[in-house]
Parts: structure tokens; sequence; C-alpha cells
């Protein structure tokens, strides 16, 4: 057994109200690839937080145990110096500069005059770039490199930091094939070459398979097991079965009355381009559907494009060049704008209610209106009597808690927050509610009656759609699950077919490998 | 969470709060909307102390008016702006232009003086247009589009003009900044007209209130206790009757206060009781969430800034008829003023937060201590300090209170 670089001992890290890490260990060997795998939400970018120090020393419990000694990092400084360097998800690239500014930016090559030695930090940055394999002009700007050149010079960014333990955070999340088998190579060379531990946060489970020496599996922030990856018997399905083994409780009110009718509404071959880089889809001939009093659910790591599926559809408000086709009740309707789709009784909240769905410095009234605020209007003038009534028979209906309708939004819990977002949707008298994440960050309590009243809507006879990270949630609530990968439907399971590992297959299913049938025989 | 230990008596109305706890909602959550209130009567007391009560005597009551009348209409605007997330930079320069082309109309083409007023406020509504369609359609921060704005109609005044004044309007013409109601129900010393106008707008004022009040205990709201809602009402029902009673004494009742007032009234309507008012709160508040609640975001800028224009226009037949002319450097550094009095007003820079009556006070804030401080001698540069450390303390208390308000949640 090689010694341990470093060792996290049952690091326990709290939010207010919420236990985000709770014991866990985590033991990585010097000079391995070390991947951590688990759930959105299980607690695997806090812990990556906590190790470089961008949530600092004594604000957790526990040990941080680095190179032989408890480390204590008060900032990323800190934690850089000693050699940890965290490349996140999302590029920490300035664009307009050029790739040697870049690499060196925080950290410039000085002469003895205290100005930028150009001439020795060109030279460097061409090094270290030969050293992740890349062959570009220093002066080059970043902005001119594609998204993968772009991930190498993270690395080359993190070389010139001395690092000694590299963590990376979904590094192929944006990348073609290609770029992702060239950056897993350059892992592996890195570890046999120059003997750098890395850490991998990945939701690709082949990708883990292929470059991973040990793999440990993270769920409802505990560590639940930490496996050998030369071992036959740590496959994928291994993997799988450790993210979601978790007892399904009575956690979700039972469904009754539903009784699921025609079909209500239908998008078809729905593909969608990325709003800023041209040629790139996001959404691939993608459909799906649902019935009149069904709930169907759209199951997706981060990444599949979930949100950016439900927005393109909603009034095109993501995303460039959206084609294909939407029906409701078997006839073909537009979609262009938000006022068309709210017009066609369409309605969808958003994952993120505090930035995209609530003004947060208006009153609940308000914002309870914002969105069928024509029906309070005669003559051009807001009926605002009728306003405060509607607000407050929501206020009791959805029992949203607040001393009044005239708060401010901004000042309510996460759950009630999205009980005034579904009041609003619901006051559009849409009869297709597109739930995104209805129930993140909302405590036990409130999630039960979001379920309720997910049921209410769907016993009323209106087509639920919801998007959850949560395959518990899905499975509790749902009548029906597509699964998304990587912007492909990848298919469909009834709910008496859906497992988790069932689900979690179709979810990690990659790009090249043949789509699944429609069919439901793929549980186990 | 209505009545508190502090009121042992609880109000046998629905929804009434205590004396306690309305005093205590208005000095706390409700701080930024009484402060103001504060703020203005601090200064108003401050000033006839230093002024030996100059301030608060007829003719300079009558004066302040009129002296800041197109600054106030220009705060309607404005604040409307500001609440949008906007800003607007060249206000001074389409008063300027559009007062220029009324007078070329009117002074050099010899025609009607309702046709100079037409004249005007069209070049306002036109500028507007032209703005609202950079900001609105190409996407141009209001910032820079009205920065180009503030020198495009400069210099388009300047052409006009021909660099030259141009004076004087014909006497209607002035009458519409200068002119009084005055005698129109005789009186004896005093105007009873602008007593009567005075006396049924209190009323109506009064009624309002009232029916606010019991729409609001209806759905079980909280409203202010009783007493103090009286106490209130009667307060601003002696203020408004005493500035009647100052006038009535003076000249009679200003034109351009009966204009300012209509406006006030209009512009507190758009902004609290129509589509397009809630729109603009909701851009400034949350600019996704308003597009994903169907707000046409695009629609809602262009009017703005259209809207905007149009008040500038009407700002410029003031302004012109004031000064009965018009001159090339005429509305110079307006925009600033009125930019303040939103600030000043209780508008958040950040958009979302404010209210056509709050910029209206601050305004009348800037309007009296500018006044005050030109009774007291003090020359132009100390005025302008003044004024300057006023707007950043206004906003810094807005500011600090957002960062406890955050902190607290």
């Amino acid at each position: 057994m090689a010694e341990n670089i470093l060792e996290m001992r049952s690091i326990t890290k709290t939010f207010p109200g919420v236990k985000a890490l709770e014991d866990v260990e985590l033991r990585v060997a010097k000079g391995e690839i070390h991947a951590i795998c688990g759930e959105n939400g299980a607690g695997k970018s806090t812990l990556m937080k906590v190790l470089s120090g961008v949530y600092p020393f004594g604000t957790y419990e526990g040990d941080i145990v680095y190179q032989g000694d408890v480390a204590r990092f008060h900032s990323i400084k800190d934690s850089e110096h000693a050699g940890v360097v965290i490349i996140h998800q999302e590029l920490a690239l300035v664009p307009q500069l050029t790739v040697a500014e870049n690499i060196f930016l925080g950290n410039e090559r000085k002469n003895s005059l205290g100005l930028i030695d150009w001439n020795t930090a060109n030279t460097q940055a061409v090094e270290l770039m030969r050293q992740v394999g890349l062959d570009e002009n220093p002066t080059t700007m970043v902005s001119q490199l594609g998204v993968g050149k772009q991930q190498l010079i993270e690395i080359a960014k993190a070389l010139s930091k001395d690092v000694s333990l590299l963590i990376l955070d979904e590094p192929t999340a944006a990348l073609n094939d290609s770029d992702s088998q060239h950056l897993l190579d350059l892992m592996k060379r890195l570890r046999d070459e120059q003997g750098i531990t890395s850490i991998m946060i990945s939701h690709k489970l082949n990708e883990i398979e292929y470059v991973a020496d040990t793999t440990t599996i993270i769920r409802d922030g505990q560590t639940i097991e930490t496996l050998d990856m030369s071992e036959p018997e740590s496959t994928q399905d291994r993997i799988i079965r450790g993210m979601v083994g978790r007892e399904l409780e009575n956690r979700y009110p039972p469904k009754t009355g539903r009784s699921i009718g025609e079909e209500l509404f239908r998008v078809e071959d729905w593909t969608v381009h990325h709003p800023t880089q041209p040629g790139r889809l996001v959404i691939e001939d993608a459909s799906f559907d649902v019935k009149a009093g069904e709930v169907v659910g759209i199951a997706g790591l981060m990444g599949a494009g979930r949100t950016e599926m439900a927005m393109s559809v909603f009034g095109r408000t993501y995303g460039r060049h959206a084609t294909g086709k939407v029906f409701k009740n078997g006839q073909e309707i537009h979609t262009r704008s938000v006022a068309e789709c709210i017009q066609n009784g369409i309605a969808y909240a958003t994952e993120d209610r505090k930035r995209y769905g609530l003004n947060l410095i208006d009153d609940i009234r308000h914002n309870i209106s914002s969105a069928g605020i024509k029906k309070l209007t005669k003559n051009g003038w807001i009926d605002t009597n009728e306003e405060l009534k509607v607000a407050q028979e929501y206020r009791v209906a959805m029992n949203i808690k607040t001393p009044s309708v005239l708060q401010k939004a901004g000042n309510l819990s996460g759950g009630n927050q999205q009980k005034v977002v579904l009041s609003k949707w619901m006051y559009t008298d849409a009869d297709i509610v597109i739930l995104d994440e209805p129930t993140r960050g909302i405590d036990v309590g409130a999630k039960y009656e979001i379920y309720t009243i997910i049921n209410k809507l769907a016993a009323e006879g209106k087509g639920v759609i919801i998007i959850s990270s949560e395959l518990p949630e899905l499975l509790g609530t749902c009548d029906r699950i597509f699964t998304l990968a990587f912007g492909r439907v990848t298919g469909q399971l009834g709910i008496d077919d859906a497992t988790p590992e069932a689900l979690m297959k179709l979810m990690t299913q990659e790009r090249t490998a043949k789509p699944a049938t429609a069919s439901a025989g793929e549980g186990k | 969470m209505s009545t508190t230990a502090t009121a042992p008596k609880k109000s046998s109305e629905d929804g009434a709060d205590s004396i306690g706890a309305t005093i205590r909602a208005a000095l706390t959550s409700n701080i930024r909307q009484s402060g103001i209130f504060i703020a203005f009567v601090a200064i108003i007391v401050l000033f006839t102390i230093l002024t030996d009560g100059k301030l608060l005597m007829g003719q300079n009551v009558t004066n302040i008016i009129l002296q800041y009348s197109y600054i106030l209409v220009l705060a309607i605007g404005m604040v409307i702006v500001i609440i949008g997330g906007h800003i607007d930079l060249s206000v001074g320069s389409v008063v300027a232009f559009s007062g220029a082309v009324s007078a070329v109309i009117v002074i050099k083409g010899g025609q009607p003086w309702w046709v100079g007023v037409i004249a005007a406020i069209g070049v306002g509504i036109l500028a507007g247009a032209w703005q609202g369609f950079w900001v609105a359609f190409v996407g141009i921060p209001a910032f820079i589009t009205t920065l180009a704005g503030m020198l495009i109609f400069r210099g388009a005044t300047y052409l006009t003009l021909d660099n030259i004044s141009l004076s004087p309007f014909p006497s209607e013409y002035a009458s519409i900044a200068m002119g009084f109601q005055n005698g129109l129900l005789g009186g004896n010393g005093y105007d009873v007209f602008t007593l009567v106008v005075f006396g049924l707008a209190v009323a109506a004022y009064i009624f309002s209130q009232f029916r606010q009040r019991a729409a609001a205990a209806r759905y079980h709201q909280h409203v202010a206790a009783m007493p103090l809602f009286i106490v209130k009402l009667v307060a601003v029902a002696a203020v408004v009757m005493w500035i009647a009673w100052l006038m009535a004494n003076n000249r009679g009742l200003p034109n351009v206060l009966i204009i300012l007032t209509i406006l006030v009234i209009i512009y507190t309507l758009v902004t609290t009781r129509t589509v397009f008012g809630r729109n603009v709160y909701a851009i400034g508040g949350n600019l996704t969430a308003a597009t994903l609640s169907g707000v046409k975001v695009k629609w809602v800028n262009f009017g703005i800034m259209l809207n905007m224009g149009f008040l500038a226009g009407v700002a410029g037949v003031i302004f012109g008829a004031r000064s009965n002319g018009a001159q090339p450097a005429a509305g110079n550094m307006f925009e600033l003023d009125a930019i303040a009095a939103s600030f000043i007003g209780g508008a958040a820079v950040t958009g979302g937060v404010g209210k056509v009556t709050g910029a209206i006070i601050g305004g009348l804030i800037m309007a009296t201590m500018t006044n005050g401080m030109q009774l007291l001698g003090y020359d132009q540069s100390l005025q302008n300090i003044v004024k300057g450390l006023v707007l950043l303390l206004a906003v810094a208390f807005d500011v600090y209170n957002k960062r406890r308000a955050g902190a607290s949640r």
C-alpha cells in the first residue's frame, strides 16, 4: 500500500439547517487517479471546497491530513501554495487575455524591477503547454481556442503552480469525445511521468472505469464505499448500485385520484443549438409527451440538457435555432415566446427560483399575480383589490407561511418561495405544468407539501412534467420517466419498470452508444 | 405578530395594528419610505429657522414651485427609467431641443402658441422613441445610448437655434409657466378658487386613503392603527391647506402646479395600477424572472424611454415658457437634478424599487435646500457641494439598509 498524500478524516460540514457532509472519509494514495462519484447534491463539490480552502479551516469538523501534516487552509491561496489546485467545471480563464497571461494570472513572472518579464513568461508558457500536449503561440488570445484546449490551458496553469494534487470537477462535461480522450490520457501521463495525484469528480462511468485507480462513492453527504478499480467486480453497474442504493422511505404522498387520459402535450424531434457556440448541439432530436392527469419525469445527470430542453420549449428562453414540433391535444402549437406559451396553457417553474423565478425585492402578492396579470386587468387597469384577494387565497390554499402577502418574497424560506412560484403558475390556469427541480433546497416537510400539490394538479387532469436530479423523487411521484443523457432522450420507462439502476444506466449512456428502444424492458 | 405586549388593548378592527406596531413598522421595514419624509420635514424646519421664516413666506413657496416644476416633471420620468434598471443622461439636451424647435416655430415662424406646445412635446416623443429603439431593440445600454443622445440633441439644439437665443414668446405661451388661476371665485384679499381646489384635492385624498385601508383590512392585511391613521390624514390635510392659504394670499394657483399635480396623479396610477407599471418593476427587480413570466421586455423598455422623452418635451415647454424663450445652453445638467431627485426619493440604484411620489419629495428636498441656501446668500459652489453630499448620503443610507436587510434574512 502506497502512502497516502491526502486523508480527509471524518469531515462534517453543516450549513444552517442542513448537514451537507457527515463524517466523510477520503483517502487518496500518492500518485493515483482517484474518482469521486455520487448523485447531484450528494456533497462532492462541498467536499472539494472544504479541501481547497473555499470553506476555510474552522468552518468544518474533522481533519485534513495532507502530506503527513494536518492542513489548515484558510483560503484557496493557502491550498494552492501547498500544491492543491482545483479546476472547476466552469472554466476560470479570462477570454480576452493571452494564453501566457492566463497561465500566470495572479502568479506573474517578475524581473528585478517588479515588472512582468514577458520573455520568461512566454518561454515557460510554451514549456508548460508542451507538457499538456499543446502547441500554441503563448500570445494567442484564449477566446480563439476551443473548449478542449482551454481545459488543457487550465491544467498548464495548475502545473505552473507546482501542483502535487490536482482536483478536476467534471473535466469532460463540456468536451467532445476526442478532446475527452485526450484529457484522460493526459491525466494518466501526468501520473506516470510526473507522479501527480489527481482527484476527478465525474458522472461518466466509462471514463472512471478507464482512468481511475480508486473510486470513492458519496451519497447523502456520507462516504458509502471506496472501490479498488483493479478488482474485476468494480464495474459500472457496481458503481451505480453504490450511487443510488438508498431505501425509498415513505416520503411521498400516495398517488391517489389519478386517472390518466388522452395525450395532452407532445414535443417531437426537438433540437437546440448552444447560445454562443455555433454548431454545438445541446439537445438533439428529443421527443417526449405527457397525458392528461399524468406526471412524467425527466431524469438526467448534470449537463444532460434537462433545463435547456425545457427552457427552449418554453418560449425559446434558451439556446438558438430551436427546431421541432410541439403539439397540444393533437394540434400543433407555437411556443415562440413566453406570452404565447402562457396563452397555450403552458407553465414552467424554473430550477433556480431566486435567480430566475421570483422578483425577490417585490412582495408576495405581486409575484403571484405576475404571470397571470391579464386576468386581473380590466380596461387597462389592474384590479388591486382583486389582486390582494387572489394572493390571500393562494396563501391559504398553498399554505405559504408568512405573516402577510405584502412581505417581500426574498424574506421567505426556500419551500415557501417555491409555493409562491407554483401559485404564480397555477393562477395562469395552465394545464401543462413543467416543474424544474421543484424541491431543490427545500426541507423534507415542505417537499411533502410540494408533492401533494403535484398530486392535486394531476388529479385535476393537468399534465405535469417534473425535471429532477433526485431519482427517488421521480420514482415517488411520476407515472412515467424519460431519461436524458448528453442532449438525447435515451429511453422511457413506465413506473413499474423503473428502477434506480435501470434509470442510471440510461442516464449515463454515451452519445456513441446505440439509443435504447422506447420499450420498457430495461429494468433488472 | 399584529399586536404585541406593548399594546395590551387589541384593536377591535380586523387586521389593524396597534399604535406601537405601526410606529415600529414605520421605523424598521418602512424606514426608507418614512425616512425621506422625516428628512424633508427636518430640512424645512432647519432652513425656516436659518432664514428667520423667509423660506415659508407665500411668495417664496410659490417661487420654489415655479423654479423647480420642470425638474419635478423630469423626475417623474426619471424614476420610472431608474425603476426599470436604466438611466437617462440626455434629458437636459432633449428639454433644450424641444424648447428650441418650439421657439423657432412660434417666434420665428409666427405660428400660434399651441402649435409650439404640440411641436415641443412631439419632438420629445420622437427623441424618446429614438433612444428607446437603441436601448430596447438593439440592446445598447441606456447609459451609452443617452450619453450619445446628450451630445446629439445638444448639437441639434445649437443647429436649430443657429447658436443664438430666441425670445420672447407670446404671452399665452409664457403663462403656462408663469401664469396663475386667481379671482375666478372672488375673495377678500385671498383667492377662494385656490382654496376650493386644494380643499377638493384633500377630500379626494382622504376618501381614497379610507377606501384603501378598508380594502386592506377586508383581506386581513396589516393596516396602521386607526388613531395614527387619522393623525396622518389630519397632518397631511393641514400642511396642504396651509400651503393653499399661502398661495391664496399671494398670486393664486400657479398653472404649473395644476399640470404637475395632474402628472403626479396619472403617473402614480400608471406605476401602481397598470400592467405597464407592474412590468417596469418586474424588469428592474429581476429581468430573467420577468422574461420567464411572459413580460415583453423589449416593448416595456421602449415604453420607458418613450415616456421619458414625452416628459422631457413637457418640461421643455415649461422651461421655455418660464425663461420666455429658447437658449442654446438651456437645460444643462437637468438630468443630474432629476436623477438625484429619484435617488434621494428612495429609488434603488439596482432598479426595481422607487415611487413617483418619492421622486417628487426628493425633488422638493433638493428645491428646498437650494432655495434656502440662496436665501442665505450662499454662492453656487457651496450649493453644489451640499447637494452632492446629500445625494451621496441618501444612497449610502439605501445601500446600508439593504445590507442590513440582507444580513438578517
